[in-house]
């Protein structure tokens, strides 16, 4: 049909819409694969096992702090864990999981046939699986993996023993393959869009992933550059975070944070547009404030680059410096209202029905909700005298993450796994599914509140006798939120493989978006030629006014 | 938006370059780790990451160039091609931003508040007593010893020409290239290389001076942490863009690139204008200031 390809073959394949162009080897599917679907499914499968080692990290901390005293673990093997969990849950679960939904549905909803750089989109996950590899058998080294906290703060992280140099350059391998991916994000959001799918046109998934990439571009070369000033300064003899000669510890704490507070909203960023993408389904009502959600997107990604500090505001800044990160701080909470309104207002008077992803994206809204005003109190400088390194800020951080975030995944998991596979996912486990991990969440997260605040501080393995019940209460949630994870693992197991139940290709009847034009599972290649959009098509055609 | 030429997408073939490339790049970097922690034998392991990284940027840069010169690529391939390589610039660029933040806020900040300025008072009387603030510093604990730092305005003002020379005549290669004139884009070119090879010529006197004679080492406290850290970074991207300068050299002279298609010697030059602009931040905050 085209010159492009047709005296190439030997390179190059020209998709039809129909052919099946799946390589049918194992290695040749999965190691070589250039195929957006193929590299979404293993970022995927790799982030749900990642979640599920970080998960039983965390069961090793709350089953230590179980009772006062120490029981089980060493207190170097706990900090270990309270360190590795927080790295392999942030870089190894979350932000893999998201690259996998954006490879899997970016393509599908601009209209594209794949990532715009499908080779190096092979690079960015191949490197994970290596990186982690690293990463984990520090834990088996005689001196043990690190134990100074994810946040690696110098001096201590500089005690680290041979472990730590693996350590670093695990990260610099991370660092890389989420440029790559980021990369790959922006050009194929910029340069892949189906005729007629303008920016304002484009689902908001697609928006968050879009700036979420541009916070990526932006701040994981300085975390390669903060932790490259902790391997020189413990193998070469730099002084940057040595007062001695004139660097700073604290330094760390700024280069690290400036990197630290926009990856949080890297985590939640694409989760807010999972959740814009769920809540108009079920609920058979356009989005409201397209476009409104858009710019506050925009905005919290901008203020993230100016609110570092307030993970500091112990550390000794001056006052000026308190004040201006304090008030910026309370300024997030400006946008991210606008959003938690606008997915209120979505619902308000809509047909809803309660599918397993519409539950998910409700606890999400509710519980992301908690997270984010425990967050506000949490920037008040003066009130985080208090707050700081407590059980309170594990509390907020972990509701925005794992209400947060891992709903947001779990959500968009349940949404678009029947366009994945073609079959559909079983309701009634996947609703049980949900609601124990409502609760659960809830049982392990909301006593650290008041362990936080009655003083209780985190990353240490013994406690005072007072604390005991509320740290009884978390264990246990603890424990049955992570069994009820394997209810999802079932979940998945039973859809890919044994569900008889073929899905739609529009499998929710109001979803709107070029993913559900398409049968379920979508075609190896999803757009040989690129789709005529209509406005029929547009998810949020109603917010278009041109 | 890019138009789809012929209305039709280009999705390549499955590749085994990547996995390549990880199994060089966790070869590399492991051994590199347990070379640090003293496993001497692991340089040998270290060099064969080393070269398997090489292998797999030839073999993978090999293949696009020969679909390039084969025409497989339409506009929209170029489009990403370019988005992507000016994202990976932009990274660099924050990377680079990194260390210059440390030095600023070493040098208005960290310094200042050893010496007792602003909360530091107490810093300054119980840990560091009459330590004055000065720049260049390294530090109260006088770590490394005595130094003196290159002037300016001898090696390092003489290499500011080179590469503003340099970003001069790849801006006449380009001329040359865009009026199809072969034997002058390639002389261009070759005057670009080596200019920037006569940069990392004068960059590496310049070190073997600061460690033999000046004392200034990478220990030297802060300051000699940011020296090296920001011309050693730069002095490795200015030697990685002239080996790209090289390859589109060397591809010129096979006939590679027409007046209206040739994205790789863009790349490389933009490549090179950064490494350009690095340089004169490099030359007013680490040098003259």
């Amino acid at each position: 049909m085209s010159s492009i390809a047709a005296h190439e073959s030997d390179a190059l394949r020209m998709p039809d819409a129909q052919a099946d162009h799946k390589p049918h080897g194992f290695l040749d599917r999965w190691l070589f694969t250039t195929n957006h679907k193929d590299i979404g499914t293993l970022y995927l499968v790799f982030s749900l096992l990642m979640f599920l080692v970080g998960g039983t990290m965390a069961l090793v901390i709350r089953a230590e702090l179980f009772m006062p005293g120490l029981q089980l673990v060493e207190p170097d093997f706990f900090n270990q864990m309270t360190t590795m969990h927080a790295l392999i849950m942030v870089f190894g679960a979350v932000m893999p999981a998201w690259v996998g939904f954006a490879n899997w549905m970016i393509p599908m909803m601009i209209g594209a046939p794949d990532m715009a750089l499908p080779r190096m989109n092979n690079w960015s996950f191949w490197i994970l699986p290596f990186a982690f590899a690293m990463l984990l058998s520090t834990l088996f080294m005689d001196s043990g993996g690190p134990a100074a906290g994810w946040t690696l703060y110098p001096p201590l992280s500089l005690q680290t023993g041979p472990s730590f140099a693996f350590v670093v350059f695990a990260v610099h391998m991370m660092g890389i393959s989420s440029i790559m991916g980021s990369i790959n994000v922006i050009a194929t959001i910029m340069n892949m869009r189906a005729p007629g799918m303008t920016l304002l046109r484009m689902p908001l998934f697609v928006w968050t992933w879009l700036i979420t990439a541009y916070l990526l571009m932006a701040v994981m070369p300085v975390l390669a550059g903060a932790v490259t000033m902790l391997l020189t300064d413990h193998f070469f003899g730099t002084s940057f975070f040595n007062a001695a000669g004139g660097g700073d510890p604290v330094m760390f704490q700024h280069i690290f944070w400036f990197f630290g507070h926009p990856e949080v909203y890297i985590m939640i960023l694409p989760a807010f547009g999972v959740i814009s993408e769920i809540l108009p389904t079920f609920s058979r009502k356009p989005l409201f404030g397209y476009a409104a959600m858009v710019y506050a997107t925009a905005s919290i990604a901008f203020l993230s680059f100016i609110v570092w500090a307030h993970h500091m505001f112990t550390v000794g800044m001056p006052l000026e410096g308190e004040l201006f990160f304090m008030y910026a701080t309370m300024l997030i909470a400006v946008p991210t209202g606008v959003k938690v309104f606008n997915w209120v207002s979505t619902m308000w008077k809509g047909a809803m029905t309660f599918e397993t992803p519409m539950l998910f994206a409700l606890g999400f809204v509710v519980l992301f909700t908690i997270g984010g005003l425990s967050g506000l109190m949490l920037s008040i400088a003066a009130a985080d005298l208090q707050y700081h390194d407590t059980y309170f800020v594990v509390a907020h951080f972990h509701y925005v993450l794992v209400p947060g975030s891992v709903f947001a995944l779990m959500a968009g998991t349940y949404y678009w796994l029947p366009k994945w596979t073609g079959r559909m996912y079983s309701e009634r486990w996947g609703k049980t599914h949900f609601w124990l991990s409502a609760i659960f969440v809830n049982v392990l997260f909301f006593p650290q509140h008041f362990l936080g605040l009655a003083g209780m501080p985190r990353r240490i393995p013994d406690y005072s006798p007072q604390f005991a019940d509320f740290n009884q209460w978390s264990s246990i949630g603890g424990f049955l939120f992570g069994a009820t994870q394997l209810i999802f693992v079932g979940v998945i197991v039973h859809c890919v493989w044994f569900s008889r139940k073929p899905a739609r290709a529009r499998v929710w009847e109001s979803a709107r978006g070029l993913e559900w034009t398409v049968p379920s599972p979508a075609p190896y290649h999803t757009f040989a030629e690129p789709p005529d959009i209509d406005e029929s098509m547009v998810v949020h055609a109603d917010e278009v006014s041109h | 938006m890019a138009q789809h030429a012929d209305n039709a997408y280009y999705v390549p073939h499955a590749t085994r370059w990547p996995i390549v490339g990880s199994l060089g790049m966790i070869i590399m970097l492991a051994s590199a780790a347990y070379w640090l922690n003293g496993a001497s034998a692991a340089r040998w392991s270290f060099l064969l990451g080393v070269a398997i990284l090489v292998f797999m940027v030839f073999g993978w840069f090999g293949q696009v160039i020969r679909e390039s010169e084969r025409g497989v690529y339409n506009e929209q391939v170029d489009s990403s091609f370019r988005l992507g390589m000016a994202w990976f610039i932009f990274s660099e660029i924050m990377f680079f931003a990194c260390f210059f933040g440390a030095l600023f806020y070493a040098r208005a900040l960290v310094v200042p508040w050893l010496g007792g300025e602003g909360s530091g008072a107490a810093t300054n009387e119980y840990l560091w007593p009459g330590y004055v603030p000065h720049w260049p510093t390294n530090g109260p604990g006088e770590v490394g010893g005595d130094f003196q730092t290159i002037p300016a305005f001898g090696i390092p003002f003489v290499n500011t020409l080179i590469l503003l020379t340099s970003g001069v005549t790849i801006t006449l290669a380009h001329h040359a290239l865009k009026a199809a004139r072969r034997t002058p884009l390639i002389l261009w070119l070759a005057a670009t290389v080596l200019l920037g090879l006569v940069f990392v010529v004068l960059q590496v006197e310049e070190y073997l001076e600061a460690y033999q004679v000046l004392g200034l080492t990478l220990g030297s406290g802060i300051y000699g942490s940011t020296f090296f850290m920001l011309t050693g970074f730069h002095g490795l991207h200015v030697s990685l863009g002239a080996i790209i300068l090289l390859v589109i050299m060397l591809r010129s002279m096979r006939g590679h690139f027409t007046p209206d298609s040739h994205f790789a010697f863009e790349a490389a030059a933009w490549y090179w204008h950064f490494v350009d602009v690095v340089w004169l931040g490099l030359f007013i905050f680490v040098y003259v200031l």
